[in-house]
Order: structure tokens, then C-alpha cells, then sequence
């Protein structure tokens, strides 16, 4: 373990950023060892933020546990709900109604271009472009206005239940999202003129972050992280759920391994995500929006594994029964742990400055770090 | 690989390995002093090449402990849960696999901090989670905090 604060014997100086530091997005704290403006080492300080839920789990029920994951990555919320949901379905046998898998996938991709346009805002703060902050807060307050009107909050939704969902959806919010989908469509080009093409930030993007397929593997990266060093890892494709199957998107890879080829796979995300969303919009099937089930959840002694793609990658939910009303044990394999324990890997090397910027293409939500 | 092949395959590596079948991937139950060797050949064979762990977590069963890793194989697109128990409570001890696997030093280091499981030849073993001087492992099944658990 590092010493906090001074300078090593060959010189070297040891500085603290965070846990308050407005580019860690949360409360991170890295240990950073630096040979003038050279990165030597970053050492990741966690637990600021840590509530043991996989602890609080063991004494909920079926039903209550998953109102806690709501709060673990807080920008994907839906799709934590729906993860926990999916692995009590699996161990009970449940059979999902299409109208509520349709409903769920909607609200998963809302989810994700929600998260996604968070993190693009927010990675242009990294750099120092303030601008691209406004616009995507202008759009994805659409998207919150959505999500309250059907889900009745705005963050923590709590909405996908096992069997379903909790309620039908919103009169209006067909003709929200559309829209929604309208506005979006004028602005997303505005997107690359305005950051994507900028040379400045190109350069501060383009050889930064470097990381290899095998290295990313190696680490655990999921998500867009390891998309970004060509390989190909969407659960949605590889594992469908909730009917992701039957939809027509395209699983987007980049080769580049840098902070630039991370930043386009998110951009073009953004593009599948509302595809996604224009294909199911008008298909919505009637029906029920909730299966019947028991009031008492008891799955059956087992282990039950389930895995989603959040915006961030491969969330995986381990629930260990042992035919009890509590789970025996659960263990959330969040996508945030295993891409920040390759940030030293990029960034080693590197210059300090190029430091935040990776970290901002890394997309950390600290609370699913922590848990 | 099918679950029956990758079955056969784990005979033949490791003729004292017990197999559970029930869930969806194919369960390996070794004995956590076999775990390292083991590790490096899952990785490592042409055939095999479980390139991704995705997965670490230990269970406390009261009696011992085991270790469970989830891992698969990317090119080969087969998965397996490795199951590697730990007999002795009170001094819980495996090989870290940190080597093999980088991902896995830092789920280990989870490992330690909430279950009190130490990994041997671990590169920086410390608490992550928790500060150095908190005392027993939150995670465990007989462990009491009046302070800070809140029983739901």
C-alpha cells in the first residue's frame, strides 16, 4: 500500500485525487504516484459509498431486494431491476407476458441512452468543453419526464418486478417517446459537429487509454470498455433476454483500444439504442403487463445466475437459495468493479492530464463500484 | 464445447473432481488446494482457453468456505463454474490466480475484505471496501454489528 501524502525515496511525488474532486464523477479515490507530469501508478481507494447491499440482500425477500439495486448504478437502474427480476423469473419458472418484455426492453434502451448522453455531457466537462453538458442534460430531461410519468420517479425507478412490470404504461407515453425521438434525431448530429469532430478533442482523446483486446479480457472490461478493443462481449447478443432476440440492432465494435474508439462506441450506441426503440414503439403487443404469481416468492433450493447489458456492461446476479424467503447468498458482478481495475493498465505512462480523460471514457458510476 | 466434452475433459485433468449438473453451466467441485495448477490449464489449453473470469465470489457455508468462479471462453464460447472449497474456517487460505487472470486481484481483494478469505502470493493484499483497522468480515454468517447493521 501506498503512503498518502510526501514523496518516495527515488523521488517520486504521491498525490490524492478525489474523494471530492469533481472529475471522479462520485466519490473515488485514486492514490496517484507521479514522476513529474508522468503517471506511475494509480491506486484505486474504494468504499466511500460502499453499503454492503449484497449484506442487506441476505435479509430481504425476492420481492423487496431488488428496490436496493436501484441504487447501486444509479444511471441504469431499469436494467439492475431488471437483472434482479430475470434471475427470480429463471429460479421460479415465471413466464414473462410479451407486452411486459416489450415494455421492459423500452425502458432498458431509454435507460441506456439516458446514461449514455450523462456520460457524454460529462466527459466533455473532463476535457474542458462545458457546452456538450447542456446539451445533453436538455435531452435527457426528456427522457426523465418520461420515465416519471409511468415509473412516477425519476431516478430509482423500482419499476421491473419479477413477472413483469409494476404498472402499465402512461397513456401518453407513445406519443412522448415519439416526440422524444424526433427531437433527439435533429440533435444527435449537432453532437458530432459540435464534440466528435473538434480537433482538440480529438487529440486529446485519439492514442490515450490504450488497451488491447487480451489485456481488457484479462482485466475483467465489459461493456463499451472492451467493445472499443474489438471484442465482442454484448450480452444482448450473445445471451437474449426479455426478447432482444427478435430485434434488429447491430452489437457496435471499434478496434481502435483507445479513450477516442471507447467515446464512438457509446456515440454509436446512442444510434442502436433509438432504433431499438422505433422498432418496438408501434409493436407494443396487447396483453398482460405482469404474470401471475405467488405473493410469497420461495425459489427452489439452487444457484441461479443471470446476466444483462447495462449501459456500462455485463452486470451478472449470482443468488445462491436455499429454498428459504431470503436469498443464502447474492453477489452483484457490477460492470464498473472490473473496468476500473484496468485504469492503471491505460493510463501508466501516461500524462496526468490524460489521466481524467480516460477515466471520463471509463464511464464509472462510483455506488456500483462500491455497492 | 458441450457440458458433457468439457465433463469428460475434467475427468480426465483432474480424476478426483465432482460435477454438478443441475444449472445451466457445468459445476466443478475441487478442493482449494488444487486450484492453481487447475487454473493455469483452464487458461492456457487450446482447447479450453477460458480467457475470461468473469465471476469471483466466496460463499461462507457455515461449516467452510468455497470459492466460485464463473469463467468463459470468448473464442470458444463455452462456460464453467469452478467451485473450490476451503476446509478450514478459521485460517480460510487459496492461491491467488491474480497472475492468470489480472481481474481477478481485484475481486480477491473484495474476496478478503468482506469474507476474510486470504489469497496466497496476492501481489497487494489490503482492504478495499473497509479501512485496515475494522474488525471481522461483514460478509460472513456470524457476523454482528450492532452499529452499523440494519436488519430489514
Amino acid at each position: 500500500m501506498i503512503e498518502e501524502v510526501g514523496t518516495t525515496t527515488e523521488g517520486d511525488l504521491i498525490i490524492n485525487v478525489g474523494p471530492q474532486h469533481p472529475s471522479t464523477h462520485g466519490v473515488l479515490h485514486l492514490v496517484i504516484t507521479l514522476n513529474g507530469e508522468t503517471v506511475k501508478n494509480v491506486e484505486p481507494r474504494l468504499g466511500y459509498i460502499h453499503r454492503s447491499i449484497e449484506k442487506m440482500c441476505e435479509s430481504l425477500t425476492y420481492r423487496q431486494f431488488i428496490y436496493v439495486t436501484s441504487r447501486m448504478d444509479y444511471l441504469s437502474s431499469h436494467i439492475n431491476n431488471q437483472a434482479c427480476a430475470l434471475v427470480v423469473e429463471k429460479a421460479l419458472k415465471i413466464e414473462v407476458p410479451e407486452r411486459a418484455q416489450a415494455i421492459r426492453v423500452l425502458m432498458a434502451e431509454l435507460t441506456r441512452m439516458a446514461s449514455h448522453l450523462l456520460w457524454w455531457g460529462a466527459l466533455g466537462m473532463d476535457v474542458g468543453a462545458f457546452t456538450p453538458f447542456f446539451h445533453a442534460f436538455r435531452e435527457r430531461e426528456l427522457i426523465n419526464d418520461i420515465m416519471e410519468e409511468t415509473c412516477g420517479t425519476r431516478l430509482t425507478m423500482n419499476y421491473m418486478v419479477p413477472g413483469g412490470v409494476m404498472a402499465d404504461l402512461h397513456p401518453d407515453f407513445q406519443k412522448k417517446v415519439k416526440e422524444f425521438i424526433t427531437m433527439f434525431k435533429s440533435k444527435i448530429d449537432e453532437y458530432d459537429t459540435l464534440v466528435t469532430g473538434n480537433i482538440i478533442f480529438q487529440n486529446r482523446m485519439k492514442g490515450v487509454g490504450y488497451i488491447s483486446g487480451e489485456d481488457a479480457l484479462s482485466y475483467g472490461c465489459t461493456g463499451p470498455v472492451l467493445r472499443a478493443s474489438g471484442v465482442k462481449c454484448d450480452i444482448r447478443k450473445l445471451a437474449p433476454y426479455d426478447g432482444y432476440d427478435k430485434l434488429q440492432f447491430e452489437e457496435v465494435i471499434e478496434t481502435g483500444g483507445d479513450s477516442y474508439a471507447r467515446y464512438l462506441v457509446r456515440m454509436r450506441e446512442l444510434k442502436q439504442s433509438l432504433s431499438i426503440i422505433e422498432q418496438l414503439l408501434d409493436n407494443i403487443p396487447e396483453g398482460d403487463f405482469q404474470a401471475k404469481t405467488k405473493a410469497v416468492l420461495k425459489p427452489p433450493k439452487g444457484e441461479f445466475y443471470t446476466r444483462v447489458e447495462t449501459a456500462r456492461g455485463e452486470l451478472g446476479v449470482y443468488v445462491i437459495s436455499e429454498g428459504g424467503l431470503t436469498p443464502y447468498r447474492i453477489k452483484f458482478r457490477s460492470p464498473g468493479f472490473s473496468n476500473l481495475s484496468a485504469l492503471h493498465h491505460m493510463t501508466k505512462g501516461s500524462k496526468i492530464g490524460d489521466l481524467v480523460a480516460t477515466m471520463g471514457t471509463l464511464d464509472l458510476v462510483i455506488p456500483d463500484i462500491d455497492r | 464445447m458441450t457440458n458433457e466434452e468439457l465433463k469428460n475433459k475434467f475427468a480426465e485433468l483432474l480424476p478426483g473432481a465432482t460435477f454438478d449438473e443441475t444449472g445451466e453451466w457445468l459445476n466443478v467441485m475441487i478442493d482449494a488446494k488444487e486450484w492453481l495448477p487447475l487454473a493455469a490449464q483452464l487458461r492456457n489449453y487450446f482447447d479450453l482457453h477460458f480467457d475470461f473470469l468473469f465471476c469471483v465470489t466466496a460463499v461462507d457455508w457455515k461449516t467452510h468456505f468455497s470459492m466460485v468462479y464463473h469463467m468463459r471462453s470468448t473464442t470458444l464460447g463455452h462456460t464453467i463454474v469452478v467451485k473450490a472449497k476451503i476446509a478450514d474456517r478459521s485460517n480460510p487460505e487459496i492461491e491467488s490466480v491474480s497472475k492468470i487472470w489480472r481481474t481477478a486481484e481485484f475481486h480477491e481483494l473484495e474476496a478478503y475484505d468482506l469474507m476474510g478469505i486470504k489469497f496466497q502470493n496476492h501481489p497487494g493484499l489490503r482492504r478495499l471496501f473497509l479501512t485496515e483497522d475494522w474488525e471481522g468480515y461483514p460478509l460472513r454468517k456470524d457476523y454482528i454489528d450492532e452499529v452499523n447493521m440494519i436488519k430489514l
